[in-house]
């Protein structure tokens, strides 16, 4: 029997349940940060003011520091630089103007309501469109047509066949802009240590090296001489992994007040300032032959990216992610697509889980649906026409998936949640006046991709690999130290349970260590649903190490035959006898006895392991089942059926959770969140009273089934799941929205769909017919 | 406004005699003037529920209370609620159904979950589901936190 493979609990949840965790904001400190930040969407800064005797720091105070300036080496990329405070111009209504610093938070909030900003309002632009148009105010003068990166694609046929198609079918699809919202927001403390001339950063942050990296890039001193910890943080989505300026400022302040310094992001200062996403315009054209097979996609992507570039990813995070994987899990071999990166007088875009594939994902599903309404055909059946089924697959775009089972999902699916029941429970309450719908999204969700995947976009900074260092120490406790930086994710529980297999110890006695540059080896940190595989591959290789070492060791001091040593319950055993030796001695001995393996061995029991793998696709179908109440648009998701495949499983309980919360977080995207900009660019949305996630009661029992289909590409075998569930749910719940509303010739293209965006088409209608 | 005022605050059994300016919220000086940092900030509104904690036997958002008008009443927060190296019940089932990913919304579930039951025992499914839908989670998709919480309902029942 395997750890691996096994809903063992968590090993992070001790301290979490007994109010144990550290997080950032647990941290005491001498000094205390409050942002002023802008109050409009854009204007030239010409006066700061602050009250008699503050201390205020603003760009003045930063000569020298540089700007955050994240390049890509292709897609006529505008290099656009943000520096920490804002330099005589404001872009984006939450923009860092100034810090103050006091000796507690309060003091600090109540100078910064007595700094005065002079500002001279300047026309902004918060829309991608309107910022497309001849004549929109400028953002950035390096791009005079607000246009950051455009990137451009079309296969060697695609005209011709284009022009075969038996019908063309479009779909306009708008998705709103949302923030990840974890529910820690970020926050900072920097602490200077006289002795050692050191900093420490503890922040809430995905990716503590990198964080680093960046920091000392735009500080100007070596990476040597500051420690970036991530403690718990909680939740993070992607908001996470993307440079705050404010944590220059603050690491910036502890080596010139050679103090400690924080900053704890309030709510509003989050919503406003804390990275958006997923505010795009997608058109997709599909080219279908008489069969309703795709021959052809044609997209044009309009990403609205914010003032800045996001570091390290760029801006080019979602349109470039759109043009790569828009075919998604249909098998069709050419396509056109302009995808292009707008900058505009609102908060910076970031990653944020999904990234743009929560979009795309619900532009084709609606497709989809749309080509089965103009074929007459049954949306499920439309679906199993086009789905890939042999692989390894070539997408149009070059992309390799490897084996999946993107119709077998469809059909587990299907049979779970008995269409044909649905239907006809679906006719009876029609007849009644109550209008239910279903609605399906297949999908792929590329995960665990390596250093090229970056690379393919230009980016100068190309993650992807991953080291873990396996040690077994002279008391026998082993550690794993891991350049990844999990956050929820139960990371400590699936890497220990894989090593717990290789070197035969229980789980419970191998600690994970992460989030500390001190302690942790270089990485890229967690996100894009990489860890498990990624640093799971490097555990793996780092455990096999160790495992090879113990058991010539163990060959050593038992004299028997390596091929004869049993690792397993904590000991080394030769098969067959009753001759062994715990594991913990035979560390002890690897330190304390190496003159007894003759120069054979190397002391010590440390092992590391690199993995930098080429990438997996994993593969689901969702369908939401809605109960749309067409007098008030309110709709009520009733069930949610998953049918997945994200290859080995390590922990069950761990991979359902991920889904569960993704979903969650999907069902919040297709109904219910929106940050909402006004006409002079400033926000409406800036509290969660105003901003929704949804609450237990928006989500209805999911219902997960799995095929596990082991991957070549993942030493491991596991394809990574983390994304998944809200790249799916936008696209289920909205199709099952149409579908409930096809009486009534209304189509819902667009991400929210509010009750008042319902009850709007459904007045359009009427008025119409 | 800055001039404080001398309280006793009675945190899982023990005093904590501060002084706090009178606008001090209770979540900021359970955190900072007594050092109990178990309960989290996550909003300030009042919506989140992060911050729940149960005071008087009652489970508030201590970021809508000052910490003035707790004077002297009995607050319990996560750090208390285990007994000893023993679980409460609400604890061991947030570890069996995985009812927590990131643990920072978890204190305030916790709390929440195990003030309401103590004051209402037989609350059922349906209204146990209206009772979880004050507080907010990112991760989870409340699927393991419901499952949790309806489990350790029936161990609290049995005592």
């Amino acid at each position: 029997m395997t750890w691996v493979g096994r809903a063992i609990r968590r090993l992070e949840d001790p301290a979490l349940i007994t109010g144990q965790g550290r997080f950032t904001a647990d941290l005491p400190a001498v000094h205390w940060v409050r942002f002023v930040r802008s109050p409009v969407a854009a204007g030239k800064l010409t006066n700061i003011s602050a009250p008699k005797g503050a201390m205020v720091v603003t760009a003045a105070d930063l000569k020298g520091v540089k700007k955050i300036t994240p390049m890509l080496h292709k897609f006529n990329y505008k290099p656009v630089g943000q520096p920490a405070l804002a330099d005589g111009v404001v872009r984006f209504t939450g923009e860092p103007v100034a810090a103050v610093i006091a000796a507690s938070e309060e003091k600090a909030e109540d100078i910064a309501d007595q700094v005065e900003l002079s500002i001279d309002e300047t026309p902004s632009v918060t829309d991608a469109r309107a910022a497309l148009k001849a004549g929109a105010p400028r953002v950035h003068t390096e791009a005079p047509d607000n246009v950051i990166l455009e990137g451009k694609v079309m296969t060697a046929d695609f005209d011709s066949v284009w022009k075969r198609a038996h019908k063309i079918i479009k779909v306009e699809a708008r998705s709103r802009r949302q923030n990840a919202t974890p529910m820690e927001p970020r926050g900072a403390h920097a602490s200077f240590d006289a002795s050692s001339g050191r900093v420490t950063l503890t922040c809430t942050t995905q990716m503590p090296h990198l964080t680093r990296t960046a920091i000392c890039d735009v500080l100007a001193f070596p990476e040597s001489d500051l420690r970036v910890v991530a403690p718990d943080v909680g939740g993070g989505f992607g908001q996470k992994m993307s440079l705050a300026s404010e944590y220059v400022v603050l690491v910036w302040l502890a080596r010139k007040l050679k103090s400690s310094v924080a900053w704890t992001e309030d709510r509003r200062e989050n919503l406003i300032a804390g990275f958006h996403s997923r505010d795009q315009y997608i058109t997709l054209e599909g080219a279908f032959d008489k069969d309703a097979k795709l021959l052809a996609l044609r997209a044009d992507i309009v990403s609205n990216v914010g003032a800045y570039s996001c570091f390290p990813t760029t801006c080019g995070v979602e349109p470039l992610m759109a043009m790569a994987e828009m075919p998604g899990p249909y098998d069709v071999q050419q396509y056109a697509c302009l995808a292009r990166g707008v900058i505009t007088n609102t908060c910076t875009m970031a990653p944020y889980r999904g990234v743009s594939r929560p979009v795309i994902t619900f532009t084709l599903e609606r497709l989809m649906d749309k080509a089965a309404r103009a074929f007459a055909a049954d949306p499920v059946d439309v679906r199993r026409r086009n789905l890939i089924d042999k692989f390894p697959y070539k997408s149009a775009m070059g992309l390799e998936y490897d084996d999946g089972t993107y119709k077998d999902t469809l059909e587990m699916a299907v049979k779970a949640v008995d269409v044909a029941a649905f239907r006809t429970r679906q006719k009876e309450t029609r007849a009644k006046g109550r209008h239910l719908g279903i609605g399906f999204a297949t999908f792929s969700e590329r995960t665990g991709y390596g250093s090229p995947a970056f690379a393919a976009r230009g980016m100068a900074i190309t993650p992807g690999w991953e080291t873990v260092i396996v040690s077994i120490d002279p008391s026998g406790f082993v550690e794993a130290r891991i350049g990844s930086s999990p956050h929820g994710q139960g990371l400590r529980t699936t890497l220990a349970q894989i090593i717990a297999d290789e070197i035969g110890v229980t789980p419970d006695v191998i600690k994970v260590v992460h989030g500390d540059t001190d302690r942790a080896p270089y990485g890229w940190g967690t996100f894009a649903s990489r860890s498990l595989v990624i640093s799971g591959g490097a555990t793996l290789i780092a455990a096999r190490k160790v495992r090879a070492k113990l058991i010539k060791i163990a060959s050593h001091m038992l004299e028997a035959a390596p091929d004869d040593i049993v690792l397993a319950d904590g000991s080394a055993s030769v098969a067959g006898t009753d001759r062994a030796i715990s594991i913990a001695k035979l560390a002890r001995e690897a330190y304390t006895q190496t003159h007894r393996f003759k120069g054979e061995i190397e002391p010590g029991l440390t092992e590391t392991g690199h993995y930098d793998p080429p990438g997996t696709f994993s593969n689901a179908c969702h369908v939401a089942i809605v109960d749309v109440d067409v007098e008030t648009g309110h709709v009520k998701v009733e069930k949610f059926v998953v049918a997945e495949d994200a290859g080995r499983i390590i922990n069950p309980m761990i991979a359902d959770g991920q889904v569960h919360g993704g979903i969650a977080q999907g069902i919040g995207n297709a109904l219910l969140e929106e940050i909402v900009y006004d006409s002079n660019g400033g926000i409406l949305t800036a509290t969660l009273a105003d901003y929704l996630p949804p609450t237990a009661r928006e989500i209805p029992p999911i219902e997960l089934h799995h095929i596990e289909t082991p991957s070549p590409n993942s030493i491991t075998r596991a394809k990574g799941l983390g994304e998944g569930g809200c790249i799916g749910a936008p696209a289920a719940v909205v199709n099952a929205i149409n579908d409930a509303l096809s009486p009534f010739g209304v189509e819902i293209d667009e991400i929210p769909a509010t009750p008042q965006r319902i009850r709007a088409a459904l007045r359009n209608a009427e008025k119409t017919s | 406004m800055s001039e404080k005022t001398a309280i006793t605050l009675i945190i899982n059994g023990r005093d904590y005699a501060i002084a706090v300016e009178p606008r001090r919220t209770l979540v900021d000086a359970i955190r900072e003037d007594c050092g109990q940092t178990g309960t989290h900030i996550g909003c300030e509104h009042g919506v989140c529920g992060a911050c729940t904690i149960i005071v008087d036997g009652e489970p508030i958002r201590s970021c809508l209370m000052f910490a003035v008008q707790a004077n002297g009443k009995k607050i319990r927060t996560v750090e208390g609620l285990a007994d000893g190296d023993k679980l409460h019940p609400m604890q061991q089932a947030f570890m069996d159904h995985h009812g927590l990913q990131c643990g920072f919304c978890t204190p305030g579930f916790l709390m929440l979950a195990v003030g309401a039951l103590e004051r209402e025992p037989d609350l059922g499914d349906d209204e146990l589901l209206d009772l979880l839908s004050s507080n907010l989670c990112r991760c989870t998709g409340y699927q393991n936190i419901i499952k949790a919480v309806r489990a350790a309902a029936k161990d609290m029942r049995k005592g």
